[in-house]
């Protein structure tokens, strides 16, 4: 269970959404949409832990959270099992055997990353949220560079493994995914005045 | 944080990664030394023991900037900080790392070179000891620069400007210890000093460092 409330957020100081509130039950999926600079990602990384709310409770089981951006971290000096059992190793699980097929990974699996193509390593980026068993994923843009058939097993794989392990993902995506049952939520209606003082003074700011 | 560890070490051998770059970097600066102030044995073997740990330093300042830089830009470090490993941890990590790939592999090879710079051989054992001893620290202050440049473009050379003055201290007990130790004489406490900055250096600077790269990833 993911629950926002009256959520401020600003990127480098400036506000971008204000009074956002919404639940996400368990097994359930949440897209963000809006326009580019609305505060997608600045959402996303408020949720992660990454930077502070202005204002604003987030609340959702500790150490359940789990993070992807744009930027997937995936070394192109190691191979691709490599990369995937290191971050199976942070988070102290094994890799499944199913990762090779839901991600369509198994020919590529000793590959070096850095002899793959921009959307067969961003498969491997999202390979590694299967690695990680992590219950709520905040997932920026996970289709950037992905041809339709990687968009299908990405989907398949949030909703039948995921989604249907009792887990929650809040998505900014700009496309359809085909998740029929997710909530949608337009960001356009919580932009925040860009110039309203940010929540405390130059001390919080810093 | 073994994980990271392991990674990091596999990373630095593997191709592109950089291992060995510092080492013959210090090989360099010690065979061109004897180039510069002439072969007099008594002119060398005076300054061996200076000469080795400047070098020595400024090896291990040449990979300094890339600790932190490789996993900002392809995304990893923002995993990380929200990985379950605390960033404090993930500062160590670094830190061992650097030092195993380079601080080690100088103290070993160090007086090997000391021969090319008529090092006396008393002196020997106390330049391996003392590197053995200091450079833990200079891998560890390192890190902590390298995080607080970690969002600048070609922050290699502002980092150099930051981390040297902090290298003072670990140098001048280093230097001295083996001035001492050479000598004949009782090298207890610059020895002592060495590894207290070495153990201070270990016990705070992994917070400072997690407390600068939050800030940057903010």
């Amino acid at each position: 269970m993911l629950a926002v409330r009256d959520l401020a957020i600003a990127r480098s100081g400036v506000p971008v959404l204000a009074g956002l509130s919404f639940d996400v039950a368990s097994g359930k999926a949440l897209i963000l949409r809006g326009p580019n600079g609305i505060g997608k990602t600045t959402l996303l990384r408020t949720l992660a832990g990454l930077q502070d709310a202005d204002a604003g409770t987030i609340e959702f089981p500790t150490d359940e959270g789990a993070y992807a951006s744009h930027a997937d971290g995936i070394k192109t000096a190691l191979t691709v099992q490599e990369n995937l059992a290191f971050w199976a190793d942070v988070y102290g699980n094994p890799v499944p055997d199913t990762i090779w097929d839901q991600f369509d990974l198994a020919d590529l699996k000793d590959r070096f990353a850095g002899t793959l193509s921009a959307g067969q390593k961003r498969r491997v980026g999202l390979a590694r949220l299967g690695v990680i068993g992590r219950k709520v994923l905040f997932l920026d843009e996970p289709t950037v560079s992905l041809d339709g058939f990687s968009v299908k097993l990405f989907s398949s794989f949030i909703r039948d493994v995921h989604l249907a392990s009792g887990g929650i993902a809040v998505i900014a995506t700009h496309i359809d995914l085909g998740l029929e049952e997710a909530k949608t939520i337009d960001l356009t209606s919580f932009a925040a005045d860009p110039n309203a003082a940010p929540n405390g003074d130059d001390e919080a700011f810093l | 944080m073994i994980a990271l560890l392991l990674r990091d070490l596999r990373l630095a051998t593997r191709a592109g990664g950089g291992f060995g770059l510092g080492l013959v970097f210090f090989l360099i600066v010690v065979v061109l030394v004897p180039f510069g102030v002439g072969p007099e044995t008594a002119v060398l073997s005076k300054i061996a023991s200076g000469i080795l740990w400047v070098a020595a330093l400024l090896a291990a300042l040449l990979s300094l900037d890339r600790i932190f830089a490789l996993d900002h830009e392809d995304g990893a470090l923002t995993l990380l900080a929200t990985a379950p490993i605390p960033l404090e941890m993930v500062g160590v990590a670094k830190a061992i790392a650097h030092w195993l790939t380079t601080g080690l592999p100088l103290s070993i090879a160090a007086p090997i070179l000391g021969v090319l710079l008529q090092l006396q051989s008393s002196a020997y054992v106390f330049v391996a000891m003392t590197l053995l001893l200091g450079t833990p620290a200079l891998s560890m202050i390192g890190t902590f620069g390298a995080a607080l440049t970690v969002g600048i473009r070609r922050g290699g050379l502002l980092l150099s400007l930051l981390v040297l003055p902090l290298y003072v201290p670990t140098l001048i007990f280093g230097a001295e210890a083996v001035r001492r130790g050479a000598q004949g004489l009782d090298a207890t406490t610059p020895l002592l000093m060495l590894g207290g900055i070495t153990a201070g250096s270990f016990a705070l600077l992994p917070f400072a460092t997690a407390a600068v790269l939050r800030i940057n990833l903010r």
